[in-house]
């Protein structure tokens, strides 16, 4: 069984070992020499160059392995301690399971065809083109120890209140006791005066009560208009004020069943808006990704970086970990087997921005025709923890854009023979939207 | 003392008020609205809570209106089902027999290039060479499409059903996006072979 494996191998020291014992010719000299180059490289090989090693598991390996956790092949962290110690397999069969693992399967090697079925019968891509010594500097870096997790310093105190708030708070504290300590020393001066005054027999004049102040401003009929007059305009602002609001919802950030940030997708790893809200592309709506859109990342993503995750417990008061965990939890992946375990359950995503019924809006007509950016309605989404709504989203703030946005006819056949006719018409350069029609009633409202 | 009492009730009873008011200000639920028939449709709107009968019944699981396509139904347009099978030999057979329906006057890398951009880039990079944003940060690490033995139909193939660790991605592109995302990519691979 071990000879299957050998005879696969490329490299044929043994083969060399077998020629040094025959007599010695020119020939064999010749041999041996290439055998000392080799026995010299492998001499090297055992040591191996974890940098160099490194870059290459990170060409080659990375893609399907993770150092500490499970991804589509095994973790491979000390994988050739771990394999020797376990299961005897010694470099040999390591190299020949990476530049032909499909061969070695095949000749029925039983931890091969173990390890083949173990993990879904997933073939491992051959790489013929590492060398050992590649081989070597792979297995030096996935042999290097595991970093140590930076202790992330959560506040045990203080939650919620980073840095800045603490040092807000004793500023004002500050102020506070200052502003005491004044009051005081004005008083005490107050009652030294007094005592002065007292002593020296000073009469401090006491004011006479004149007509109290309410009476007089009774007395006064045209002050009394004019205050009525201004109270009745104060009170009308806040009461139009207030029914102008009704069923606006700008602002409104509704706690969300998965604490979901859209600062570090698309703000810290730059993920585009399109990647996930696809169908804003092609379509009226903007849609929710599915789930399966997260797990196109968060298949290898399982957990966030240390200072991530220590960053969300002190700024926001959020475990990322748990919410990641909720993600699989609802999709149904089982994270130690990676696999989908089928038991899933809906994610019930609560909607903030709605148009009412009689107004129509389309996502296609905005994002993919006139290019306009996500963010001029949406807002700075990029760096929102909690998405919110940006946008009144009246009919007065759609009007608004419609009126000073100029249409994008670049490249844009649909509107090149339009165009030119209308801004005839109107004797202007560029058409706005709402010189092509972009305030007819009709086209929102049918 | 008893005033004092009395006064401090009051207090309390204004700050209780305060909080109650400031907290009514908070933004997690939506504003009231006037009239509302005139805002809800009558017909489901897009991810709307579904109704319950008349008994109170459940109609739909989770009361959830968006519905998945009845089995054997195929979206309107110029869709055509993809017979090759998510496995290991279906992988090999598109990788050896399945071509790109486009012609070469059909390909424009100015729609496969901005749809790369949005949705491989980000790992894959933004000329394949497996230096995405993602990738730089050590999270997903796809490697180069020049240590990558792909043609146009493995290529196809793996944004239709994913491979590995990368998932579908064909419910956020189309057949013919498909195609031209393809052929990006596999122009892409022979930039970067060159």
């Amino acid at each position: 069984m071990k000879k299957s494996y050998q005879s696969l191998e490329d490299n044929s020291t043994n083969n060399m070992k077998q020629v040094i014992y025959r007599n010695l010719t020119s020939k064999i000299l010749y041999l041996g020499f290439i055998l000392l180059l080799t026995f010299s490289t492998s001499l090297t090989a055992q040591e191996g160059d974890p940098v160099n090693g490194k870059a290459l598991y990170r060409t080659n390996c990375a893609s399907c392995h993770k150092l500490d956790s499970r991804m589509t092949g095994p973790a491979l962290r000390n994988v050739e301690t771990r394999l020797a110690e376990e299961e005897g397999l010694d470099r040999e069969w390591i190299n020949a399971w990476i530049k032909n693992s499909a061969g070695l399967i095949r000749s029925g090697d039983p931890y091969a065809v173990k390890i083949y079925a173990e993990y879904n019968q997933t073939a491992m891509t051959a790489f013929p083109q590492l060398s050992n010594q590649d081989i070597s500097d792979i297995l030096a870096y996935t042999a290097e120890p595991k970093p140590e997790p930076v202790v992330a310093e959560v506040p045990t105190g203080v939650q919620g209140g980073g840095g800045d708030g603490l040092s807000s708070d004793i500023m004002l504290a500050a102020l506070a006791l200052l502003f005491a300590l004044l009051a005081g020393a004005l008083v005490l001066v107050n009652r030294t005066l007094k005592r002065f005054a007292d002593e020296k027999g000073i009469e401090v004049p006491v004011k006479e009560k004149g007509t109290p102040i309410w009476k007089a401003f009774v007395q006064n009929q045209f002050l009394v208009l004019v205050t009525v007059i201004f109270f009745l305009l104060a009170s009308a602002y806040f009461v139009y004020g207030f029914f102008m609001q009704v069923g606006i919802d700008q602002g409104y950030e509704p706690v969300q069943p998965i604490h979901y940030s859209h600062r570090i997708h698309a703000g810290e790893n730059g993920i585009d808006c399109k990647y996930c809200h696809s169908s804003a592309r092609v379509s009226k709506h903007s849609g929710i990704p599915s789930l399966n859109v997260c797990m196109n990342c968060h298949k290898s993503i399982a957990q966030v970086g240390d200072e991530t995750q220590a960053e969300g417990i002190s700024e926001y008061g959020v475990d990322y970990n748990a919410q990641i965990q909720k993600l699989y939890k609802a999709v149904g992946w089982d994270a130690t087997t990676q696999q989908y375990t089928g038991e899933t359950s809906p994610v019930k995503w609560i909607r903030i921005h709605n148009l009412p019924d009689f107004a129509y809006f389309n996502h296609s007509q905005h994002v993919s025709v006139a290019g306009v950016e996500c963010q001029t309605c949406h807002g700075p989404v990029e760096e929102m923890e909690v998405m919110y709504q940006y946008a009144p989203l009246t009919m007065g703030w759609c009007i608004n854009c419609h009126r000073e946005t100029n249409i994008n006819v670049k490249d844009n056949e649909y509107y090149t023979k339009i165009h030119e006719e209308l801004s005839k018409k109107y004797g202007v350069e560029q058409l706005t939207a709402a010189q092509m029609g972009g305030l007819e009633c009709g086209k929102c409202h049918y | 003392m008893h005033i004092n009492m009395k006064i401090d009730a009051k207090y309390t009873v204004v700050l209780v008020m305060l909080v109650g008011f400031i907290s009514c200000q908070e933004n997690a639920r939506p504003n009231y609205q006037y009239m509302p028939n005139m805002y809800e449709s009558v017909g489901y709107e897009t991810y709307q809570e579904a109704d319950v009968d008349v008994e109170g019944n459940q109609i739909f699981e989770y009361d959830m209106e968006a519905r998945l396509p009845v089995d054997g139904t195929i979206p309107r347009g110029d869709f055509m089902p993809f017979e090759i099978d998510n496995t290991v030999e279906g992988y090999e057979e598109a990788k050896a027999n399945l071509k790109s329906p486009l012609d070469s006057t059909q390909v424009d890398y100015e729609v496969g290039g901005p749809l790369y951009t949005i949705y491989c880039a980000i790992c894959h990079g933004i000329k394949g060479a497996g230096d995405g944003t993602l990738a730089k940060k050590d999270l997903i690490i796809p490697g180069s499409y020049a240590e990558k033995d792909i043609t146009i139909g493995s290529i196809y193939h793996t944004i239709y059903y994913g491979k590995n660790s990368m998932g579908s991605y064909a419910n956020q592109l189309n057949e013919s996006e498909r195609w031209q995302v393809a052929e990006y990519v596999a122009k892409l691979k022979a930039d970067l072979d060159k």
